[in-house]
């Protein structure tokens, strides 16, 4: 993001299970730290304003719009980014339909990790409400959902 | 850009006494940032709110929830106990944004905000809730319902922080929550009411996006009170019109928002409402 006054903050927190130490500006979002300064390009901007979920990230284990939490929130906590998911997991979404352009898969695919960690969430609640900060603009919802289902079906399994 | 990262509630209150009128306070951010995107820069000085762990608990006792000021609406809503003791609190952040929202945004922050659409408001409104602000003068409660009194004008000084929002814990035979939007996630409200009435505080009825602020219907909760008859929608036009200023804007229109509150007071309450046929 443009940079006022160029203030920059050192921050350390752990990334996909690594410890890491940056020197960003104070103005960053998580969103560019991680891009522009780690290199963790999965991560994709979309809207820049919370409503796409494109940016979505695990930030304590809780997904988040990275571009909606600023860099200094950040110090000393734990951020899982699409970088950490196993690419084994990901063929139940491949296989139905659930991805087309690949712009929000990323965040379809933390938002779903969220899920499966701790199913609990779903009580009360349908997949399809817990996933509606996930917006597709291509290949529609019932192949995201179906995806989703299917992940966290086969991770049941084992 | 400057941004201030106290650990302890005495240490931020300090900053906001030395400093309160020239410093924003950060929360979850999900109001800051997107304005701060809006216009392409942040500048500023800002004190981060985060690590005041102290401000975090949720906390439920036999006569008043507690949210603390950095408490999220996934917090809130997440708590089974707290879900089930305040069904409006629940119906509300989950209309909030996204999970993704609800896991940043927090319920003070959502007061802080003064928007007249703000859904957090809306619910706690219903419910008598108040507003704790402390500065090092000391801490001081205020009633919701006395909170606002213009377009983002709030009665929190700049040297204070909101600390918590106390909800009393009551009875009630009627709690009601509607939120029109155009879809049901990611949506701002276009209108929106919330209702509850006990036996000893009665009538409450508050509205957002047709004023504003979100406010109190004192107009509708004396019809509800004095038990007139209600034979249709339209019978409730002159209470909403004497309770409401809504205006035409990106997401609606004046008309609309009249007619459909009174039509979700109608249908929300026929049932319930003494006097409505
Ligand atoms: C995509 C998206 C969708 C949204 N949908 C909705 C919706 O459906 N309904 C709705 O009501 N809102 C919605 N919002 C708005 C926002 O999420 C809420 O208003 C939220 O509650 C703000 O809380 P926050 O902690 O993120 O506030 P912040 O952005 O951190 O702060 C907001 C304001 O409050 C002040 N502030 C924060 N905490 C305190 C405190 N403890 N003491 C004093 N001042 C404080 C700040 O200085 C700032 O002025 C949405 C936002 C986004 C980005």
């Amino acid at each position: 993001m443009n940079d006022t006054d160029a203030v920059n903050i050192t921050l350390s927190f752990t990334i996909n299970g690594s410890e890491v130490t940056v020197d960003v500006p104070m103005s960053d979002r998580l969103l560019d730290v991680l891009r522009d300064r780690l290199g963790l390009t999965g991560t994709k901007e979309g809207c820049g304003e919370g409503e796409c979920g494109a940016c979505t990230v695990l930030l304590d284990g809780r997904p988040v719009n990275s571009c909606l939490v600023p860099c200094f929130q950040v110090q000393g906590r734990d951020v899982r980014t699409i970088e950490s998911v196993d690419r084994a997991t990901l063929s139940p979404l491949h296989e139905s339909g659930a991805t087309q352009c690949g712009a929000c898969t990323p965040g379809v695919v933390m938002t779903s990790r969220w899920i499966g960690e701790d199913r609990s969430v779903l009580r009360g609640r349908t997949l399809r409400e817990l996933m509606s900060g996930n917006l597709c603009r291509c290949t529609g919802y019932d192949g995201i959902i179906e995806g989703v289902r299917r992940t966290l079906d086969e991770e049941g399994e084992d | 850009m400057e941004v201030l990262q106290p650990t302890n509630l005495d240490d931020a209150l300090a900053i906001l006494a030395d400093r309160g009128e020239t410093v924003t306070p950060i929360a979850g951010g999900t109001d800051l940032l997107v304005a701060w995107h809006e216009q392409r820069r942040w500048e500023g000085t800002f004190l981060d709110l985060s690590r005041l762990g102290e401000l975090s608990e949720v906390r439920l006792t036999d006569d008043a929830l507690h949210i603390g000021g950095m408490a999220t609406y996934w917090d809130v809503a997440a708590d089974r106990a707290v879900a089930e003791a305040f069904p409006l609190l629940e119906q509300a952040a989950r209309q909030v944004g996204s999970i993704q929202i609800q896991m940043r945004g927090t319920w003070a922050g959502n007061i802080a905000n003064a928007s007249p659409a703000a859904d957090g408001v809306l619910a706690l409104l219903a419910y008598g809730a108040t507003v704790i602000l402390a500065s090092q003068q000391g801490t001081c409660e205020v009633p919701l319902d006395r909170y606002y009194h213009g377009y983002k004008q709030t009665a929190r000084m700049p040297n204070q922080i909101i600390t918590a929002i106390r909800v009393p814990r009551r009875t009630y035979d009627v709690e009601l929550f509607e939120k029109v939007g155009s879809r049901a996630a990611l949506t701002i409200s276009k209108v929106g009411m919330a209702v509850t009435h006990n036996e000893q505080t009665g009538w409450v009825v508050a509205a957002n996006s047709v004023a504003p602020f979100v406010c109190r219907c004192p107009a509708l909760e004396k019809l509800l009170t004095d038990g007139c008859t209600v034979r249709s929608p339209d019978d409730l036009l002159p209470a909403v019109d004497s309770d409401t200023r809504p205006i035409d804007d990106v997401r609606s229109t004046a008309r609309y928002r009249r007619i459909v509150l009174s039509r979700i007071i109608y249908f929300g309450l026929r049932d319930a409402a003494p006097g409505f046929e």
